[in-house]
């Protein structure tokens, strides 16, 4: 495969998450924001923080709903926001065209103009309407490439983008929101942090999976096990990190050669496999997270370099 | 004019029977119905056309007309003996032009015509291609102007475009029509891809030694063609590559994979000679593949077409078409040329001017529609303008007599109407000669206008040539 091709896969499968983990992150602060005696605006400062594409507006103290959905759905020059996202990925996709199938290309190039045309008032009036929407093109080309898209290298690198931007949201999430699971800020008590914790849990789409696994209350420790530790949910960094992984030694043998990025993901899961969540809030959450963050650039950087892109 | 359905008392033609029983079934507002959807199909699939720089929409839909233009099985007989004539003796004229020139030699085309040619590369004098071959896909635009009289307008020997309408038309047809196709009376053209991967093979390099790697090179995704080169590479399962992908080393050229390098035999380029080696051709520009050109030579890749093979279609040379025909395979022409005064001829040029209001006149490399004048259609303005600009320029102009081109039907706004037509064969030129019995039809859907491009308001149709 050309390295150009994969690079793009890699990438598109990048944004394609991005702007998918950007909605439901939007639709997180949303949905705070509605809530009795929640602070709309910290809700949102919340949000922007997470994307980490706008640390100008997370520092504005008139921080509101419009602003975050201009710069976060809506804005042309911030390559982060969701129409950024995915007229990149139909970029990504249309310089490769051959390595798509016919059902992937449809699902990126149906109604890419869309966002283009829209202000700020107008997306805020129909968000739940441009959210789902959202959502549903990017289901739309996973399905795709699920159903459609030979098992091989092009696969792979489609996927592994995919998992890596989705194993960073995660933490990046868990980076803006890590005070809210600590203990101390029990004594706080009381409502606020309940929702708080189901805003983490939402931000991920986790707060009905969550009842499956914990059957119980949402604690913190429950929560962030779920989003780290827990390999069942698709989006901790135990399922994404385990995936690469498979996917990086498919590609290994398929080549008949290991690779560099082999070692840095296989080091991540035997890190997540042996330690408990106790353990890990005890050695610190933030500094894993922060640690966490920095090995999946690493890796991102690793495959890049492995495989000539 | 000749009409392609109706005969002068409205009876139907022939070969038009099945169209017309179907138009009549379906019924005019059915098929308006269809029309908008066949259009919503192709812009979901990404069929477009880009034009860029010109405002609007950057990616258009060159606009599909879904009535089928028709030719009989005899009548195509006789135009693919003529089309793969033709094909031949370009590629021969090719081979003479830079090797002995005899055509030269004899008298039978002015030497500076061709070796003072932009298109002509000197570069090239000597070089043995594979078969000999330097225009393998020869793209042969012709015209109806009676019942049996079929002219070729121009000959396209570099990179003739538009074959994926050929195939997506026929496509989208069958996909919203299938009864219309029952019974196996059209021809099929989707064997198209699977002919050119076999011709593109057929003409590796001496130095291969293995199952030749061929590969697509395009400009890349913001080429007007783009959409067509990844759907010719994808249905002949060969890498799209772009510049960048290649590079030469040892005197070969290898791509860049996630595997390390891997070997190129032959690239089907769809990119301009100049753009192909910034060491050969143009110092000054970032595309190509620095010393591509010199492998090429010395049999380490073939590149098709053959650099140095647009001198075969420029407009001056298309004069002496017919003649190469005689001069190379000793054979009668069987597809007529359209008479052409060359501006450079005084007695030509004498005549044109005298005659501008009746003339279509071309640019010498002119191409796309771009830049012609099309007398009885002009303003006096427009034609004081030309005749100043060939008084000054003699040599860049041709002149040809407005054609009368023949007329299909087209659904328009009043329901059936009629607009001209051309038609656009793609021949295949390898160890063999390969013709897909089909082409591309372009119409000019603007009432009475005779510009059929699609960068000027041209339209493309499904084209069916009707089995034995």
């Amino acid at each position: 495969m050309l390295s150009r091709t994969a690079e793009n896969m890699f990438w598109m499968g990048r944004y394609m998450e991005r702007a998918d983990a950007t909605a439901r992150l939007i639709e997180m602060g949303y949905r705070m924001a509605m809530l009795p005696g929640s602070n709309e605006q910290e809700e949102w400062r919340s949000v922007a923080a997470a994307s980490g594409s706008a640390p100008d507006i997370v520092e504005d103290k008139k921080l509101d709903g419009a602003t975050v959905v201009q710069r976060l759905l809506l804005d042309a020059d911030n390559p982060s926001s969701i129409r950024s996202c995915l007229t990149s990925a139909r970029a990504n996709g249309r310089a490769i065209r051959t390595a798509l199938t016919q059902d992937m290309w449809e699902a990126l190039n149906d109604g890419w103009r869309q966002l283009g045309q829209m202000d700020a008032d107008t997306a805020l009036k129909s968000l739940p309407t441009l959210l789902e929407w959202t959502k549903n093109r990017t289901a739309a080309f996973r399905g795709a490439s699920e159903i459609s898209l030979l098992r091989n290298d092009g696969y792979y690198f489609l996927r592994m983008g995919g998992l890596i931007e989705r194993a960073d949201m995660t933490l990046r999430l868990l980076d803006v929101k890590y005070y809210v699971l600590l203990p101390e800020t029990d004594v706080v008590g009381g409502g606020r942090d309940y929702h708080q914790w189901t805003s983490v849990l939402r931000a991920t789409s986790a707060l009905r999976a969550y009842h499956h696994v914990y059957k119980g209350d949402y604690t913190p420790w429950g929560i962030a096990d779920f989003l780290i530790l827990n390999a069942t949910f698709p989006r901790s960094i135990a399922y994404c990190y385990r995936s690469i992984k498979r996917f990086l030694d498919d590609l290994a043998s398929d080549y008949g050669e290991t690779s560099s990025p082999q070692a840095v993901a296989s080091e991540m899961v035997k890190r997540l496999d042996a330690i408990g969540i106790e353990e890990l809030f005890q050695n610190g959450l933030h500094e894993f997270v922060s640690d966490a963050i920095g090995t999946t650039r690493r890796l991102s950087m690793e495959i890049s370099k492995a495989y000539h892109f | 004019m000749y009409n392609e359905m109706f005969a002068d008392d409205r009876s139907i033609r022939g070969p038009y029977d099945k169209v017309s029983e179907w138009i009549n079934t379906s019924g005019v507002d059915l098929l308006k119905l269809r029309q908008s959807e066949a259009e919503a199909i192709f812009r979901k699939i990404g069929i477009t056309f880009a034009v860029y720089g010109e405002g609007g929409d950057p990616e258009r839909l060159i606009p599909f007309d879904l009535i089928p233009r028709v030719f009989g099985a005899a009548e195509w007989r006789k135009m693919s003996r003529g089309i793969k004539q033709r094909s031949r003796a370009l590629n021969a004229f090719l081979y003479d032009v830079y090797h002995r020139g005899e055509i030269m030699r004899a008298g039978i085309i002015p030497e500076e015509l061709v070796y003072q040619n932009e298109a002509f590369l000197p570069d090239m004098m000597g070089v043995d291609p594979p078969g000999r071959v330097y225009s393998h896909i020869v793209g042969v635009d012709i015209v109806r102007t009676d019942a049996d009289r079929f002219q070729v307008l121009e000959d396209n020997c570099r990179t003739p475009s538009g074959v994926s309408y050929m195939l997506e038309n026929r496509e989208i047809m069958m996909r919203m029509f299938p009864q219309l196709f029952q019974a196996g009376i059209v021809e099929a053209v989707d064997s198209y891809p699977s002919m050119l991967k076999k011709t593109l093979e057929e003409v590796a390099p001496i130095k291969c030694d293995d199952d030749p790697t061929v590969v697509l090179l395009t400009p890349g995704s913001l080429n007007s063609a783009y959409y067509e080169h990844s759907f010719l590479a994808d249905l002949m399962g060969i890498e799209l590559v772009e510049p960048q992908d290649l590079f030469v080393e040892n005197g070969l050229c290898w791509m860049r994979t996630t595997r390390g390098p891997q070997r190129v035999d032959v690239i089907y380029r769809r990119i301009d000679d100049t753009y192909i080696d910034p060491l050969a051709f143009k110092a000054d520009s970032l595309l190509g593949v620095p010393g591509i050109f010199d492998v090429y030579r010395s049999g380490g890749v073939t590149l098709c077409s053959a650099p140095g093979a647009g001198v075969a279609d420029d407009k001056a040379i298309y004069v002496f078409v017919p003649d190469m025909i005689k001069f190379y395979l000793g054979e009668k022409p069987i597809l007529e040329n359209v008479q052409t005064w060359r501006c450079a001829e005084p007695d030509d040029c004498k005549y044109v001017l005298e005659n501008l209001k009746d003339l279509v006149i071309k640019r010498v490399h002119g191409s796309g529609g771009y830049g012609m004048l099309i007398g009885p259609h002009a303003a006096k303005k427009e034609i004081d303008a030309f005749r100043a600009k060939i008084k000054a320029n003699p040599n860049e102009f041709i002149a040809q007599p407005t054609l009368d081109l023949s007329t299909a039907p087209i659904l328009g706004s009043d329901g059936i109407e009629e607009r001209h037509v051309d038609f656009r064969p793609y021949c295949l030129v390898g160890k063999e000669i390969r013709l897909t019995p089909g082409g591309l039809t372009r119409v000019a859907l603007k009432k009475g206008s005779l510009v059929v491009n699609s960068s000027q308001g041209g339209g493309v149709k499904d084209t069916w040539i009707l089995a034995e």
